[in-house]
């Protein structure tokens, strides 16, 4: 079966990772992946960094390089979207595009990511109320960082590496986190504090636990973000950066079951059995050892190694899809890693660096290491990513020495 | 235009070449180059694009800095001497380097 037409839809980094990895492990078939965008698969990561600071181009940032799609045949489709799918029920079937163009397919991989929830408040469509995930939105941000005032809304990543990029260029920047702590979904408050008191050391005001009551505007533009204190936030510009919900709607019109994300199993099947979906679209098993969870992962990571996975099972040799998630942020002067996925109420045990700004908050489950937060670490991140893959155990009562470097534990 | 050859742990070689400007990790990426993840993209995050440079080549880029330096000594595969991140090795016009790819990145 490896020599039908393959298309994928979404030509993101998993899109990307998939028609690459299909070719390697030996599809002959036809090959098409469509984009929305007018962009070949590009790293997206750079979008709140290097981009912003003019230090990128799209030739920088492009994933493959032209040669490859060629070398390859893989027909890459730009600029068109596609709308509605009609699957026969054995994997085959026909996408169509909003342009009307159509594309008939032996098998199907959804890799259409992920898009920006925004905030159903008064003042929402102002001009100067953005978000950032694609190419176009970073360029738009980049254009308007010549503001005095940025509000952030959303203590995340997103928002969080923007904060830190715009700081840098001179902007005054507040952000503002409805939840307790920054990073309240990925760090432990731990963490959190010590990132906080970085982000304020570089002159951004955090206000944690601040709910943004409307946008307010002067002549069409954001002059101001109020919020349900009364706090009145001037704001020449507005980052929205509250998360994303998965483009799962594709899948679900066309009957594939649908959970926040598409539902696959750990082979990256759809509710088919055939369709395929990875990366940021999909509602996948826990690829952690021993974990019975489901999750969504957004992240680089996940959208390669799933997708590599993903492959396996195109061809016909399917191997189900396993490994440590990790996930890194670079805001500002903060090198921010983390291995491994924690449960909120995993303990913390933290290990001071042998200089400020530098440290590693391990999280345990009683005795069992689980992930790591590493700050400007890297030598501590790898020694516990090699520990989680390898199933090896790092004792709590060692690892509370910082005085031990964590790779003597492991030797 | 600058030219990369990786070799494959099973010594299989394949010749790339690269725009000036780019690293060795991404022109192994952008190309298909199987054993180079680089999935951080450079921003030395990641580790997964530790290559062997020929010696040879030793003195063409900067030295080893500090976080590669920590990345390299716990990398999936044992470090050598000649152990780089090959997102550190950028490329410059005219050059050809020979690096060897490790067994396994992650």
């Amino acid at each position: 079966m490896s020599t039908g037409h393959l298309l994928v839809v979404g030509a993101g980094q998993a899109g990307a990772q998939l028609v690459s990895s299909a070719r390697d492990l030996g599809w002959a078939g036809p090959v098409t992946l469509v984009g929305q965008e007018p962009h070949a698969p590009y790293s997206r990561p750079p979008l709140s960094k290097a981009v912003l600071r003019g230090q990128a181009t799209v030739e920088s940032l492009a994933l493959r390089s032209p040669a490859f799609y060629r070398d390859q045949h893989v027909d890459l489709v730009l600029d068109e979207r596609v709308t509605r799918l009609e699957l026969s029920g054995t994997g085959s079937g026909t996408a169509v595009a909003a342009s009307g163009r159509s594309w008939e397919f032996d098998r199907l991989a959804l890799a259409t990511g992920a898009e920006p929830r925004r905030l159903d408040l008064a003042g929402a469509d102002l001009d100067g109320v953005v978000v950032l995930r694609d190419l176009a939105d970073a360029e738009a941000l980049a254009r308007r960082l010549d503001v005095a005032d940025l509000v952030v809304v959303g203590g995340g990543f997103i928002g969080l590496e923007v904060a830190a990029t715009a700081a840098a260029a001179g902007v005054r920047v507040t952000v503002v986190e409805a939840g307790p702590s920054l990073m309240g979904r990925v760090v432990s408050p731990v963490t959190a504090e010590l990132v906080r008191a970085a982000h304020q050391d570089a002159g951004v005001r955090v206000l944690t636990g601040a709910r943004p009551l409307r946008f307010c505007g002067d002549r069409g533009s954001v002059a101001a973000v109020e919020l349900a204190d009364g706090t009145r936030l001037p704001a020449g510009l507005v980052l929205v950066g509250v998360g994303a919900r998965p483009r799962d709607d594709l899948a679900r019109a066309a009957g594939l079951r649908c959970d926040g994300g598409v539902v696959v199993d750990a082979f990256s099947r759809a509710s088919d059995g055939h369709t395929l979906a990875v990366g940021d679209c999909a509602d996948l098993p826990d690829p952690t050892p021993g974990s019975d969870r489901r999750l969504r992962l957004e992240s680089v990571d996940n959208a390669v190694e799933q997708a590599k996975a993903a492959a396996t099972t195109l061809v016909g040799d399917p191997r189900p899809y396993t490994g440590v998630p990790w996930f890194w942020s670079d805001q500002g002067s903060l090198k921010i890693q983390i291995a491994g996925l924690a449960h909120p109420d995993d303990e913390v045990v933290l290990r001071p660096g042998e200089r400020p700004g530098r440290f590693t908050a391990l999280r345990y489950r009683g005795d069992r290491l689980t992930a790591a937060e590493c700050v400007n670490a890297p030598a501590d991140f790898m020694v516990v990513r090699k520990a989680l893959a390898q199933g090896r155990a790092v004792s709590r009562a060692e690892a509370a020495d910082a005085g031990v470097p964590l790779k003597k534990l492991l030797a | 235009m600058p030219k990369v050859c990786y070799t494959q742990p099973d010594g299989t070689e394949r010749v790339v070449e690269a725009e000036v400007g780019d690293s060795v990790m991404q022109a192994a990426v952008r190309n298909g180059v199987p054993g180079i993840l680089g999935q951080c993209g450079g921003s030395l995050s990641c580790a997964t694009c530790h290559v062997f440079l020929d010696e040879r080549h030793a003195d063409d880029f900067p030295p080893v800095g500090e976080d590669e330096d920590d990345m390299l000594d716990v990398a999936a595969t044992d470090r050598a001497d000649n152990s780089r991140l090959s997102c550190q090795l950028v490329l410059a016009a005219g050059q050809e380097v020979h690096v060897t790819i490790p067994e396994t990145q992650l």
